[in-house]
């Protein structure tokens, strides 16, 4: 088993005639995701990398029987197409794009919440490198090969430092369940507390490790969710501890939210709800591998 | 992107939130003039920055006569000011706003920001105006009233009002207070805001409601659909460098060390100035190239990182999955073709097309001391910094 996507998941790319999107479409196929279909408005019966192109996500969705969907759609229109997905059911969604508006994603957020809980779509991104079920399907723009299929769930603001999450523990034999990037953005989909839910759920999964960074309160929430509800063990590193405070975060917004904002605080929080803390990066492989109880 | 307070105060008033009036001037004459024109006996004469704490920092005083103005002026003008906020360095003036001074009879804090907890944008406000926001949430917490906005509804009347209440306005303020607080939420949403500081708000003897100060800051990434807000950028108030790596697509921001470094995502920049550090090292800038960047644009980043004086080694740090190692390469290796520094250069590849880049760095005949991990990267580049050859360039084994 795994988290949200797995083999037989049938994913659809929106946004599939951008270059970057066809680049990264072939890469899924050629990792083996089930990719079954694009949307492109006014593209509609094209075909890209041997894949049949819609108007809508619903004609999409009609005809391929997708359950998944990739955005891949330039800034300004992509919460647009966000909000389509939701609309026209798709079950899980994950949005690469990089550059939205705060405020089309609070709008993103307030019109996924019109739909009851067992019919709303979970998104995961922005502004994120998608999600792999190691040797199963890749959904996004992450190098498939530096992950082996394992037992680590891993869960990240940031796409990089997953990857080299994965890469450490590659070199060290062990494998990932999922890997679930939430993206770098002030307003995203799902945060740490939900996807730590789900790996908790999940069988495949024995440790689950939250790669975190500076700013807003998602560690701090993972956190207080930790204590009551994650029963395997929780492995995290926070990027920053090094990064000036005031000259990242120089206003009111990031100071009003300050419980937790610097990589120390969060640290410490953490710690106090019993996870494994990482401290360096380059250690971030080797401390999951110890949880684990692998020998180096 | 942030913007003065005379132009925040601006754009406010377009939204119904009034403040006492005033003009801009760019020299200490123009400021004399400015106050003869509006009138009055009593000015407040404000340095132009982006930067809260400007009071405290001598960057505000209160004249009494158009030759005070002058004076104090002559001393503002092409000086840079340090406040709290600024850094060191400080930041230059170059406009001064001259505003009539009013009585104040209360001063109140209120704040406009994205609230990252309930993804809605959240009001704070607090009757001890004219403090700093911090120390007003440090030390008087339980002052500070926080409300949030259902996006859907906007800001309700009743929602302004408890507000107004909590601070204690008189009834014949309440109605100002309403207007001023639903015209920051309409101009914070309508504008793509990331934040709105109107600190201090002010009741005035005669029954008035006044912004003493106004801040403004804007979504970058909403500037395509506001024109008129990005041509109010101040790139004087910006570090060379970082203007010159916005306008090119790149995050850049100058620390004070002697390694220059060039990563891909936020998240392992952060992660490898964290190691360098751990390292022994100090990098002397934070650089994100982004995703999918051109051989084009990393040159760019190279040339911006070797742009600062200060830089004695480099770092190249890419993981690519959206990016590709190749076109990192013949960015690198292009800029260093035309750069001909003998500054040395450690670059770690991984990921995409990771073969065909190696295959460049390697083909290239340049010095380029190749990292297979961050940790192998970070102790490399310090090794390099300190001019250890032998160590930075010990055997390097294919990945």
């Amino acid at each position: 088993m795994s988290i949200l996507i797995d083999g037989q998941t049938r994913v659809l790319v929106q946004g599939i005639t951008g270059k970057l999107a066809q680049f990264h479409t072939r890469r899924m196929q050629l990792y083996g995701t089930n990719v079954v279909g694009g949307v492109a408005p006014g593209r509609g019966g094209e075909s890209v990398e041997g894949l049949p192109v819609f108007d809508t996500v619903k004609a999409a969705v009609a005809e391929t029987g997708a359950t998944a969907s990739l955005v891949f759609v330039p800034p300004p229109f992509a919460a647009d197409s966000i909000m389509e997905a939701a609309d026209g059911g798709i079950s899980y969604c994950v949005c690469i794009t990089d550059g939205i508006p705060a405020q089309d994603m609070i709008a993103v957020k307030r019109y996924m919440w019109r739909y009851p809980r067992e019919r709303r779509m979970i998104l995961t991104g922005p502004n994120c490198a998608g999600t792999i079920s190691p040797g199963k399907a890749l959904m996004g723009i992450m190098p498939g090969e530096v992950y082996l299929p394992g037992p680590v769930g891993i869960i990240s603001r940031s796409g990089t430092l997953s990857y080299e999450t994965a890469a450490q523990l590659k070199a060290l034999g062990v494998g990932v369940s999922t890997s679930v990037g939430i993206g770098g953005d002030q307003i995203n989909g799902s945060s740490f507390r939900d996807v730590l839910g789900w790996f908790e759920q999940d069988d495949d999964t024995e440790v689950i490790a939250m790669i975190g960074e500076i700013g807003g309160p998602q560690e701090a929430e993972a956190a207080e969710f930790i204590k009551g509800h994650v029963s395997k063990p929780v492995i995290a590193h926070v990027a920053g501890q090094t990064v000036p405070h005031g000259r990242a975060f120089g206003h009111a917004g990031a100071i009003a939210v300050s419980r937790g904002d610097s990589a120390a605080d969060k640290i410490e929080i953490l710690s106090e709800a019993g996870v494994i803390i990482a401290e360096s990066a380059i250690e971030i492989g080797q401390t999951i591998a110890d949880a684990l109880g692998h020998q180096p | 992107m942030e913007i003065h307070e005379y132009q925040a105060k601006e754009v406010l008033s377009r939204f119904g939130v009034t403040a006492p009036p005033g003009a801009l001037a760019y020299s200490p004459e123009q400021a004399a003039y400015r106050a003869r024109e509006l009138g009055g006996d009593r000015w407040v004469v404000k340095a132009q920055v982006h930067a809260g704490g400007r009071g405290k920092a001598g960057g505000v005083k209160l004249c009494s006569s158009d030759q005070e103005i002058q004076n104090i002026c002559e001393n503002l003008f092409g000086r840079k000011l340090v406040t709290h906020q600024t850094g060191q360095g400080g930041k230059g003036i170059y406009r001064v706003y001259v505003e009539a001074a009013v009585e104040i009879e209360r001063a109140f804090y209120v704040g406009l920001m994205l609230d990252r907890s309930s993804q809605r944008v959240m009001i704070l406000a607090s009757p001890h105006g004219g403090e700093e926001v911090e120390e007003i949430l440090s030390q008087r917490p339980g002052s500070v009233t926080r409300t949030t906005i259902e996006p859907a509804a906007g800001l309700r009347d009743f929602q302004a009002r408890e507000i107004a209440f909590a601070l204690g306005v008189s009834p014949a303020v309440t109605q100002q207070m309403v207007r001023t607080l639903k015209g920051c939420y309409r101009a914070f949403t309508e504008l793509d805001a990331t934040m709105i500081e109107i600190n201090p708000l002010v009741t005035t003897a005669d029954g008035r409601l006044l912004a003493l100060d106004a801040k403004m800051a804007f979504d970058d990434n909403a500037l395509f659909r506001h024109p008129q807000i990005s041509e109010l950028r101040d790139k004087s108030q910006e570090h060379p460098l970082e203007s010159r790596a916005a306008d090119r697509g790149l995050n850049y921001v100058g620390l004070g060390g002697h390694i220059g470094c060039i990563v891909n995502g936020a998240g392992l920049a952060m992660a490898t100035m964290d190691t360098l550090k751990a390292a022994g090292g100090e990098p002397a800038n934070f650089l994100d190239i982004g995703g999918g960047a051109s051989p084009e644009r990393v040159a760019k980043a190279f040339r911006i990182v070797m742009a600062n004086d200060r830089v004695q080694a480099v770092l190249v740090n890419i993981f690519a999955g959206i990016n590709r190692c190749d076109w990192v390469a013949r960015g690198v290796v292009q800029a260093m073709q035309e750069m001909q520094s003998d500054i040395p250069v450690v670059v770690r590849l991984a990921g995409t097309h990771l073969v065909e880049g190696q295959k460049i760095l390697a083909q290239s005949g340049l010095p380029i001391i190749r990292a297979a991990t961050l940790r192998d990267a970070a102790e490399r580049s310090v090794a390099a910094w300190r001019s250890d050859q032998a160590q930075a360039t010990k055997l390097w084994a294919e990945p």
